[in-house]
C-alpha cells in the first residue's frame, strides 16, 4: 500500500492554483455550450476567478502557519504568496485589457482567455513549488498554455514564427532544466529543495551540484530571458498578439523569477559563492544588452520587448546580492515593474487597431497633446521604467541599488546606474514622438474602449501611488521574502 | 501659528496649481493665463510670510517639518530652510509670476500645458531647495528634469528635441552617480548606528576617510558642476538656452543653474570638507577658466540669446569662484551673485525675448539704433544690462566684490584673472548694448518697432527694482545669509588641516 496522506494533506496551499485552474475549464465549458456570440462574459468570469485566487492568497497569508502541502512539494509561504499576488495583478489587468483588445482581434475569445487562465494557474503553482519537479510541471502549465497563444494570429507569419521560436526554444531550455534537476538528485537524492539545501550543508559543493547549477541557470536565463540566452525574446514579444506580449514580459518574468529565486536563495543559498558571480556577469551583461540594444529600435513593441530583458537584469541585482534585502527588493520591483510594464503595452494597444498596429515610433507623433491621457499615461509609464521619480521605478531602482551597495556590490549598482542612464534615452525618444513631434495619425478615441482605458488608469494609479508612499509594499516585500527560510 | 505647516505649503502649492490647471478648459486662452498667473502668485504669498517668520541672526534651519516616509530605509519627509535657501525660495517664486507674464504673448500653442508644466517645474525647484532628506533632495531634484524637458522640446526653437535630450542626459550623468553616492553613505550611516538613514544631518555626523571622501564629493560635485555647469561641462547649456523659449530661459538661468551651486555649498562642501579643500584648486582653476572663457565667447557671439548664454557661464565662474574660496566674505559675495545672477541674467533674457517677439530674429546686427525707436525698452535694458555687468549700485556689483574680496587672500593669482573677467564681462555687454541700441538705424523694420506694453513693464519693473534695491542696501540680506554660511564653513579649519596631512 502507497501511504497517500502526505499528498493530500493540506490542499488548501493550492487552492488559489486550483481556483484559477477550475475557472480555466468553466470558460472553456460556458464558451462550448453558450449560443451567443458574446464574449465579454468570458473575460468578466475570468477575473472573478483570478480575484478568488487573489482573496484565497490574502486568505492564506492571514491565516497563521499554513504548513507545507502535497508532501512539502508546495509551500504556500508569503513568498509564494506574494508572487501570487503580482501573477493575479498581471493576469486580471491582462483580461481586463484583452476585452477590448479582442472586439478588435480576430481571436477566438473562449480558447484565448482558457489559455490565459490555464497558464496563470501555472505560475502560480510556479511561485509555490518546493520541488525541482514541481517547478518543472508548473513551468510547462505555463508555457504551453503562452505558446499557443503567441501563435493565436494563425494567418499571420509573424505570429506563428513567434510560437513555433518560442516553443522550439522552450523546449530545448526545458531540457537544460530536466537534465539539472537530474544532477541535483544524483547529489542530494531527492528534487525537494529542502532536501537539496541540506545535502549541500552536509556534503558542500559536489561537481554534480556544480552541473546542476549551470544547467538549471540555463533553464532559467531562458524563462526570464537573461542576456545571453534571450535571442527568442525580441521576435516572439513582437510577433505574438500585444496583450500577449503584455502577459508574457509581466506574468512570465514575474512567477519565473519566484521559482529562480526560490531555487537559488531557498536550495543553493548554501553555496551562495558560487553562482554569485555567475549571475552578476549575467546581470551585467543583460542589463547592457538590453538597454543599448533597445536604443536602436524604432518599433514600439520592440523597443519594449529589449527594455523587459534590460529590466530582468535590474532585478538579478537583488539575486546576486543574495541577502534579505536584496530578495525584498526583487519582490518590490517585479511588483513596481508589473504595473508600469503593463500599462506601456496597453498605451501601446490603444493606439493601433486591427490592420493598423501603429508600433511604430513615428506612428506615435503628436498623439500624447490629442489624447492628453494617454500621452500622460505613457510618460508615467516611461519615467517609471526610467527610474525617475516619484514613480514606482524609482522606488523599486533605489531598493535594489541600496540593497546591491549595501551588501557590497558598488561596481554593479555603477553599472545598472548607467544603464539607467542609457535607457532615459529611448524611453524619452517615446515622449519626443508623442509630444515634440507634430502628427496627425488618426487613433481609435480611448473613450470608445473603456475596459482599456481601465487598465491604463489602474497601471498608472498603481504606478505612482507605489512610487510616492512605498513604505507598505516594501514591508509586504520584506515579510514575504523573510518567509523563504 | 506655528502648526501651519509652511514649507509644504509653499512647495506644493504650485503643484496643486498645476493639476486645477490642467483640469481647466483649454479655451479661453486668456483665462488660462490669468489662472496661471494666480496660481503663480499663491506661493509667492507664501514665500513673503515665510521671510517675515524667518528669524535673521540664526545659523541653523527653520521652520523645519519632519514626517516619516519610508521607515525601513531611514528616509524622512523633512523641510526645513536656512539663510542660504531662504532668498533662493523667494527668488524662484520671484520669478515664476514674472515668466507667466513674460509668456504671455510668446506662448500661444498648448498654453495650459506649458503653465502646468511650469507650475510642476516650479515645485520642483522649491523642493529642492528646503529638501533637508538626501533622498527627499533627490527626488526634487530629479523632477525638475521633467517639467524643463517638456518646456525645451515642445515650446523651444527649431533644434528644441536636440537640447532638450541633450539637457536631460548631461544633468542625469551626474545626479545617477550623486545617487549611488548617497546610497552608500546610507549604508556608512548603518554601519555606524545599525540603520540605514538619509537625514542630511545624519549625514554630517558621519566621520569619513580622506579617500572616502574624493571619491563621495567627485560624484556629488559632478552632477552639480553639470548643473552650474563649471567648464569644460557647460556644452550642453548654450544648445538648451537658444532652443529654450523665454520663459524657460528665464527659469533655467535664474533658478536651475542656482541648484548646481547651490547643492555645491550645502552638500558637497559641508559633507565632504577634507575633499572639498584637497579639490579647490582644481575647481577654483576651472572657475577662473570658465569666467575668462565664457567672457570670450560671448564676445564673440552674433547671436543675443547665446552671448546671455556664455555670459552665465562666466558668471557662474565667479559664483564658484567664491564658494571655494572658502572664506566667509567670498562664500556670502557667492550665495549674493546667485541671486543677482538669477534677476539680472533672468532680465537679460526677458529683454532678448521681448524684442524678438516683435522682430523674430536675433542677431546683434539685425538691429541698431532702437533708442530713439522704442525708448522705454532701452532704459530697462540700460539697467539690467548694468546690473550684469556689476556697475556699483546695482546689484551685480555688491557679489563680485565680495567674491574678489574675500578670494583675494586665499588665490590671488586666480582672482587677478577674474578681475580681467569683470572687464571683460564690460566689454562685451557694452559692446552688444551698443550694437543693438545706438548707431544709427540701419534695417527698415527696426523703425516700426513698438515700444513696451503695460504687461510688459509689468513684467521688467520687480526685476529692475530688486537690482537696485539689492545693489543700493544689501545688509537685510547678508544678515540672514551670513550666519548659515559661517555654520557650513565652521567644518572647515579641521578639515584643512586633516588635508594638510
Amino acid at each position: 500500500m502507497i501511504d497517500v496522506a502526505p499528498f493530500t494533506g493540506r490542499w488548501e496551499v493550492a487552492l488559489p492554483g486550483i481556483i484559477v485552474a477550475a475557472t480555466a475549464l468553466v470558460v472553456m465549458a460556458v464558451d462550448a455550450l453558450s449560443r451567443t456570440t458574446e464574449r465579454d462574459g468570458l473575460a468578466v468570469l475570468g477575473m472573478v476567478g483570478i480575484v478568488g485566487a487573489a482573496v484565497a492568497a490574502i486568505g492564506l497569508w492571514l491565516a497563521p502557519g499554513t504548513g507545507p502541502g502535497f508532501g512539502d512539494t508546495l509551500r504556500a509561504d508569503r513568498y509564494a504568496l506574494f508572487f501570487t499576488l503580482i501573477v493575479c495583478a498581471g493576469s486580471f489587468l491582462t483580461l481586463l485589457m484583452s476585452v477590448d483588445f479582442l472586439r478588435d482581434q480576430p481571436l477566438p475569445p473562449g480558447e484565448y482567455y482558457a489559455l490565459v487562465l490555464l497558464s496563470t494557474s501555472g505560475m502560480i503553482f510556479l511561485t509555490a513549488a518546493n520541488d525541482l519537479i514541481v517547478v518543472f510541471l508548473a513551468l510547462e502549465i505555463m508555457s504551453v498554455a503562452l505558446y499557443v497563444l503567441a501563435g493565436l494570429f494563425r494567418r499571420d507569419a509573424r505570429s506563428t514564427e513567434a510560437a513555433l521560436k518560442y516553443f522550439l526554444l522552450g523546449a530545448f531550455a526545458a531540457g537544460f532544466l530536466l537534465y539539472g534537476i537530474a544532477f541535483f538528485y544524483a547529489a542530494a537524492g531527492s528534487t525537494r529543495l529542502d532536501v537539496v539545501a541540506h545535502a549541500i550543508a552536509r556534503d558542500g559543493l559536489r561537481p554534480l551540484t556544480l552541473l546542476g547549477i549551470a544547467l538549471v541557470l540555463v533553464g532559467f536565463g531562458f524563462k526570464v530571458a537573461l542576456i545571453p540566452f534571450h535571442v527568442w525574446t525580441p521576435d516572439v514579444y513582437e510577433g505574438a498578439p500585444t496583450a500577449v506580449t503584455a502577459f508574457m514580459a509581466v506574468g512570465v518574468k514575474a512567477a519565473a523569477f519566484a521559482a529562480f529565486a526560490r531555487v537559488f536563495m531557498a536550495g543553493l543559498g548554501g553555496v551562495a559563492a558560487s553562482w554569485t558571480g555567475v549571475l552578476w556577469v549575467l546581470a551585467a551583461l543583460t542589463m547592457t544588452v538590453g538597454n543599448v540594444t533597445a536604443v536602436l529600435q524604432r518599433s514600439v513593441k520592440r523597443m519594449l520587448a529589449y527594455s523587459s530583458i534590460a529590466h530582468a537584469g535590474y532585478a538579478l541585482l537583488g539575486l546576486v546580492a543574495a541577502t534579505h534585502d536584496g530578495g525584498a527588493a526583487l519582490l518590490f520591483y517585479l511588483t513596481t515593474y508589473v504595473f508600469m510594464t503593463l500599462g506601456a503595452f496597453a498605451v501601446l494597444i490603444a493606439l493601433g487597431r486591427r490592420g493598423e498596429p501603429n508600433e511604430d515610433l513615428a506612428d506615435w507623433a503628436g498623439v500624447g497633446f490629442r489624447h492628453p491621457v494617454l500621452g500622460l499615461s505613457m510618460a508615467v509609464f516611461m519615467l517609471s521604467l526610467a527610474g525617475i521619480p516619484p514613480t514606482a521605478g524609482f522606488a523599486g531602482k533605489f531598493y535594489l541599488f541600496s540593497a546591491a551597495v549595501d551588501a557590497g556590490y558598488v561596481g554593479l549598482a555603477v553599472v545598472g546606474v548607467v544603464n539607467s542612464l542609457i535607457s532615459v534615452y529611448y524611453y524619452l525618444g517615446v515622449l519626443v514622438a508623442m509630444y515634440m513631434v507634430d502628427g496627425d495619425r488618426a487613433i481609435v478615441p480611448p473613450s470608445t474602449r473603456p475596459y482599456l482605458l481601465a487598465t491604463i488608469l489602474v497601471s498608472v494609479a498603481a504606478t505612482l501611488l507605489i512610487g510616492i508612499l512605498p513604505a507598505g509594499p516594501m514591508a509586504m516585500a520584506k515579510t514575504a521574502f523573510l518567509s523563504l527560510h | 501659528m506655528t502648526g501651519v505647516p509652511l514649507l509644504t505649503l509653499i512647495v506644493f502649492s504650485p503643484l496643486v496649481g498645476a493639476v486645477l490647471l490642467a483640469l481647466l478648459p483649454r479655451e479661453p486662452v486668456a483665462g488660462v493665463r490669468r489662472a496661471a498667473l494666480v496660481f503663480a502668485l499663491v506661493p509667492l504669498a507664501l514665500s513673503l510670510w515665510m521671510l517675515a517668520r524667518f528669524v535673521a541672526g540664526v545659523g541653523d534651519f527653520q521652520l523645519v517639518e519632519r514626517a516619516s516616509w519610508i521607515p525601513q530605509w531611514g528616509i524622512e519627509y523633512r523641510l526645513g530652510v536656512d539663510g542660504i535657501s531662504l532668498f533662493l525660495v523667494l527668488l524662484t517664486t520671484v520669478l515664476t509670476p514674472i515668466v507667466v507674464l513674460a509668456s504671455w504673448g510668446d506662448i500661444e500653442r498648448r498654453v495650459k500645458e506649458f503653465f502646468a508644466f511650469l507650475l510642476v517645474l516650479e515645485t520642483g525647484m522649491l523642493g529642492t531647495l528646503v529638501a533637508l532628506d538626501m533622498i527627499l533632495f533627490y527626488v526634487f531634484w530629479e523632477v525638475m528634469l521633467v517639467p524643463m524637458y517638456f518646456l525645451i522640446g515642445v515650446w523651444g526653437g527649431p533644434r528644441r528635441v536636440y537640447a532638450a535630450i541633450k539637457f536631460v542626459l548631461f544633468t542625469m550623468v551626474g545626479s545617477l552617480l550623486m545617487l549611488v553616492a548617497i546610497i552608500y553613505c546610507g549604508g556608512r550611516v548603518k554601519a555606524a548606528t545599525g540603520a540605514f538613514a538619509f537625514g542630511y544631518d545624519r549625514f554630517l555626523a558621519l566621520q569619513f576617510a580622506p579617500s572616502e571622501q574624493l571619491f563621495l564629493f567627485a560624484a556629488f560635485a559632478l552632477a552639480f558642476a553639470i548643473k552650474v555647469p563649471v567648464f569644460p561641462l557647460h556644452t550642453w547649456l548654450p544648445d538648451a538656452h537658444t532652443e529654450a523659449p523665454t520663459g524657460g530661459s528665464v527659469i533655467l538661468a535664474g533658478v536651475l543653474l542656482k541648484m548646481g551651486t547651490y547643492g555645491f555649498l550645502r552638500f558637497a562642501l559641508p559633507l565632504f570638507p577634507v575633499a572639498a579643500v584637497v579639490a579647490a584648486p582644481v575647481i577654483v582653476a576651472l572657475a577662473v577658466v570658465g569666467i575668462v572663457y565664457g567672457a570670450l565667447v560671448a564676445t564673440v557671439q552674433p547671436d543675443l540669446k547665446k552671448l546671455v548664454a556664455y555670459s552665465s557661464v562666466s558668471h557662474l565662474g565667479f559664483v564658484m569662484l567664491g564658494l571655494f574660496a572658502l572664506t566667509p566674505t567670498a562664500v556670502a559675495g557667492a550665495v549674493y551673485q546667485m541671486l543677482n545672477h538669477g534677476l539680472s541674467t533672468g532680465g537679460l533674457f526677458l529683454l532678448v525675448g521681448m524684442i524678438y517677439e516683435r522682430r523674430h530674429t536675433r542677431r546683434i546686427a539685425d538691429f541698431g539704433g532702437l533708442w530713439g525707436v522704442i525708448p522705454v525698452y532701452a532704459a530697462f535694458f540700460l539697467v539690467v544690462m548694468f546690473a550684469s555687468v556689476g556697475l556699483p549700485g546695482l546689484n551685480g556689483f555688491v557679489g563680485e566684490f565680495l567674491i574678489l574680496l574675500g578670494a583675494f587672500g586665499p588665490w590671488p593669482r586666480a582672482t587677478a584673472i577674474a578681475t580681467s573677467g569683470v572687464i571683460l564681462g564690460a566689454l562685451y555687454l557694452l559692446w552688444m548694448y551698443q550694437r543693438v541700441v545706438f548707431g544709427p538705424l540701419v534695417h527698415e523694420e527696426n523703425a516700426r518697432l513698438t515700444d513696451l506694453r503695460g504687461r510688459e513693464v509689468a513684467v521688467l519693473v520687480p526685476v529692475v527694482g530688486l537690482c537696485l534695491v539689492m545693489g543700493l542696501y544689501p545688509a537685510p540680506f547678508l544678515t540672514r545669509i551670513q550666519p548659515s554660511i559661517d555654520h557650513i564653513l565652521a567644518r572647515l579649519p579641521a578639515a584643512t588641516a586633516m588635508a594638510r596631512r
